[in-house]
C-alpha cells in the first residue's frame, strides 16, 4: 500500500478537505446569524489544520486549532454572545447588489491571480533546499524553534514586545473607569 | 477476500513494528476496544461517584438494582432513553442538536494519543499500545481538550435561556482563563523532556523520575487547571445550580441531556489519564526498568496496563473525593485565581526550571538519576517557599492560635481606625 496507493491516498485527502474548506468558508461568509458563521469558520480552520498536517507540519496544524480554533474563536463566541444582536431574521450585514458585484469581482481578481501563481516559476528565495531529514532528537519542532531562536532572534523577539504593548493597552482601556 | 487476508498479516518479528496492512487493522481494533473501555469506565464512574458521595455523606447511595446496585448504571440509560426529548422555543436547533456531540467527542479524541502499556509482541509484528503514536501528541491533547468548550457555550447559547447563556458564557470564560495556566504548567514537563512526544515524556520519567517528585508545582498547577478544565466542583460555575437552575444544560432533557454528564466523567478519564502521563510516568512501574526494555512480552503489556489503569483509577477517586469535600468557587475568586496566582506561578517556574536545565546541561551533568536528584532538591525548596508565600500564618500558625501579645496589640490597634471609615453604612 506504501508504495503505489500512496499519491492516491494523499490526493484524495487533499481534494477532501480542500473542498470542505472552501464550503466551509462560503458558507461562513453567507450566513446571517453571527454564531452559525462563526462555527463555520471553525470548520474552516480545522479543514486547513488537516491540510497543513498532510503537508509534514504537524506543529502548524495542531498551533492552527489550538490557537485559532481552541482559543481566538471562543473569544469571539464569547462577545456575540454577549453583544446579542437580536434574532437573525432581522439581521442582514449584506450590502447591495453594487456591493455584491464589487465582493464577486474581488474574488475573481484573487482567483486570476492564484492561477497566475501556479503558472509563474517560484522565486528562488522561496524554494525549500532538497528534503533533509527531520533531526532525531527534538521532532517535529526542534525545526521550526532553531531558526526562530536563532535567525530570526531579533524579529521574535520584536513581535513579543508588541503583543506586550497590545496586553498593555488592553489592561489599561479595561481598568478606564468613570472619574467620579 | 482469505487471499489477501493472508496477505495483510504477514508473520513478522515480534519485536519490529508491523507492515502497513497490520499497522491499519490493530489501529482499528485498538479503537473499538478504547472506546469501549472509556464508555464502560463513564459509566461506572457515574457509579462510584454516586457510591462514595454516599459514603462520604454517610447514606447507602444506589444499591438496590443488581448486585451492590452494580446495574444502576444499565437502568440509568433506559431511562433517559427513554424519556421525552424536549426543545424549547426559539432555540436554534441545529446548534441545540450539535451542542452535546461537540461536548462529547474531544473528551474522547483526546485517548488516540494517550500510550496506555508498553507495546505489545505479536506474530505479525510488535503493535505499540497506543491508538495514534503523533509526534506532536502533547499538543494534539491541549488542542483538543481545548475545544470542549463549544459544546457549553453552544448549548448555552442555542437553548434561547438567559441562565442557559450565562451558564455558557462563564463556561467559555473559565474554560479559556484556565488554559493558558495549563499550558503553562506543563511547559516544564516539555523542558525536561525536550519533545512533545508523550511516549518520549514517558522515557523521560523513567530515566530520572517521575515528574511529580521533579516538578511538584507544575503538577499541582496541572491539577487545579484540569478541575478547570472539566468544570468539576469547586469549578463548577457553569453549572452552578444554586444560582443558573442548572447552568448551560438547564433546557436539555432525556439522552442529549446525557451526553453532557457523559462528557465530563468522559473528560475526567482523560485528565486522569493525562495527569498520570505527564507526572506520573503513565505506564511506568515505579523502582524497576524491566516493563521499559526489550525484549517485549504479553505479561509486562498486561502488568503495565494494569499500572496504568490504576492511576487513572486513583484520579477518578481524587475528582470525586474533592467534589464531595470543596464548595463551589465565587466568580472573582475563579478569575483572579486563574489569572493573579496560577499564571504568574507558572511563569515564574518555568523561569526557574529552565535556569536549572541550562545550568545542568553546561555543567555537563548527563540527563539520568543524578539530574534528577539535583531537581528533585530544587523542588523541595520550591513547594516549601510556594506553601509558605501562599499560606501567610494561615495555618501554620492560623487565627484561631494563641496570638502573642504584639499581635493581640496590633489587632486592638486597627480596630479603632476601621470604625472611624465614612461610608453608607457607617
Amino acid at each position: 500500500m506504501s508504495n503505489q496507493f500512496y499519491p492516491l491516498f494523499y490526493s484524495f485527502h487533499f481534494y477532501l478537505f480542500g473542498l470542505m474548506a472552501l464550503a466551509s468558508s462560503l458558507m461562513f461568509v453567507t450566513r446571517k446569524s453571527p454564531v452559525a458563521a462563526a462555527m463555520w469558520l471553525v470548520a474552516t480552520m480545522f479543514a486547513l489544520a488537516a491540510l497543513y498536517i498532510m503537508l509534514d507540519a504537524q506543529f502548524v496544524g495542531v498551533m492552527q486549532v489550538l490557537v485559532y480554533a481552541g482559543a481566538i474563536m471562543v473569544v469571539f463566541l464569547f462577545v456575540v454572545m454577549l453583544l446579542n444582536l437580536g434574532s437573525p431574521a432581522d439581521l442582514n450585514d449584506m450590502r447591495g447588489k453594487w456591493g455584491r458585484l464589487l465582493a464577486g469581482f474581488v474574488g475573481l481578481a484573487l482567483v486570476a491571480e492564484l492561477m497566475a501563481l501556479t503558472k509563474s516559476p517560484l522565486d528562488l528565495r522561496l524554494v525549500l533546499p532538497a528534503a533533509t531529514d527531520v533531526p532525531p532528537t527534538g521532532g517535529v519542532i526542534a525545526s521550526i524553534a532553531a531558526p526562530m531562536f536563532k535567525e530570526y532572534l531579533l524579529a521574535f523577539e520584536l513581535t513579543s514586545v508588541l503583543l506586550l504593548a497590545a496586553i498593555m493597552g488592553a489592561v489599561v482601556l479595561a481598568k478606564k473607569t468613570d472619574a467620579r | 477476500m482469505v487471499h489477501t487476508f493472508s496477505l495483510l498479516l504477514q508473520v513478522a518479528d515480534s519485536q519490529l513494528p508491523p507492515t502497513t496492512g497490520v499497522f491499519v487493522i490493530a489501529s482499528i481494533i485498538k479503537m473499538l476496544v478504547m472506546f469501549t473501555l472509556v464508555m464502560v469506565t463513564v459509566a461506572y464512574t457515574t457509579f462510584a461517584e454516586r457510591r462514595i458521595s454516599a459514603w462520604i455523606q454517610d447514606r447507602h447511595g444506589p444499591n438496590r438494582v443488581g448486585p451492590w446496585g452494580l446495574f444502576q448504571v444499565l437502568a440509568d440509560g433506559v431511562k433517559n432513553f427513554m424519556k421525552e426529548e424536549t426543545y424549547p422555543a426559539d432555540a436554534h436547533k441545529v446548534l441545540f442538536m450539535l451542542a452535546p456531540a461537540l461536548a462529547f467527542v474531544p473528551a474522547m479524541l483526546t485517548w488516540a494519543v494517550i500510550p496506555f502499556a508498553s507495546p505489545l509482541p505479536t506474530p505479525w509484528g510488535r503493535i505499540d499500545m497506543v491508538v495514534a503514536d503523533l509526534p506532536v501528541g502533547f499538543l494534539f491533547t491541549l488542542a483538543i481538550s481545548s475545544l470542549g468548550v463549544y459544546g457549553l457555550t453552544l448549548a448555552g447559547w442555542s437553548s434561547n435561556n438567559k441562565y442557559a447563556l450565562l451558564g455558557g458564557l462563564r463556561a467559555s470564560a473559565q474554560m479559556v482563563s484556565y488554559e493558558i495556566a495549563m499550558g503553562m504548567s506543563t511547559v516544564c514537563v516539555l523542558l525536561l523532556a525536550g519533545n512533545v512526544h508523550l511516549s518520549e515524556i514517558i522515557t523521560q520519567q523513567v530515566t530520572m523520575g517521575w515528574n511529580v517528585l521533579l516538578l511538584s508545582v507544575a503538577f499541582f498547577l496541572f491539577i487545579i487547571a484540569a478541575f478547570a478544565e472539566t468544570n468539576r466542583v469547586p469549578f463548577d460555575l457553569p453549572e452552578s445550580e444554586s444560582e443558573l437552575v442548572a447552568g448551560y444544560h438547564t433546557e436539555y432533557s432525556a439522552m442529549k441531556f446525557s451526553m453532557f454528564p457523559i462528557s465530563e466523567y468522559a473528560n475526567m478519564i482523560t485528565a486522569g489519564a493525562m495527569l498520570s502521563t505527564l507526572f506520573l510516568g503513565g505506564w511506568d512501574i515505579p523502582f524497576t526498568t524491566w516493563d521499559n526494555l526489550p525484549p517485549f512480552t504479553v505479561l509486562k503489556t498486561l502488568l503495565t496496563f494494569g499500572f496504568f489503569a490504576a492511576k487513572v483509577v486513583f484520579w477518578l477517586f481524587f475528582f470525586i473525593w474533592i467534589r464531595w469535600t470543596l464548595p463551589r468557587f465565587r466568580y472573582d475568586q475563579l478569575m483572579s485565581l486563574g489569572w493573579k496566582l496560577m499564571l504568574p506561578i507558572a511563569l515564574a517556574y518555568v523561569a526557574l526550571i529552565a535556569t536549572v536545565v541550562v545550568v545542568l546541561d553546561k555543567a555537563g551533568i548527563v540527563r539520568g538519576h543524578m539530574f534528577g536528584l539535583i531537581l528533585f532538591g530544587i523542588n523541595i525548596v520550591s513547594v516549601a517557599a510556594l506553601f509558605f508565600w501562599l499560606d501567610r500564618g494561615r495555618m501554620v500558625s492560623p487565627a484561631y492560635s494563641r496570638l502573642n501579645r504584639a499581635g493581640v496589640d496590633q489587632l486592638r490597634a486597627v480596630a479603632p481606625r476601621r470604625s472611624t471609615l465614612k461610608g453608607p453604612g457607617a
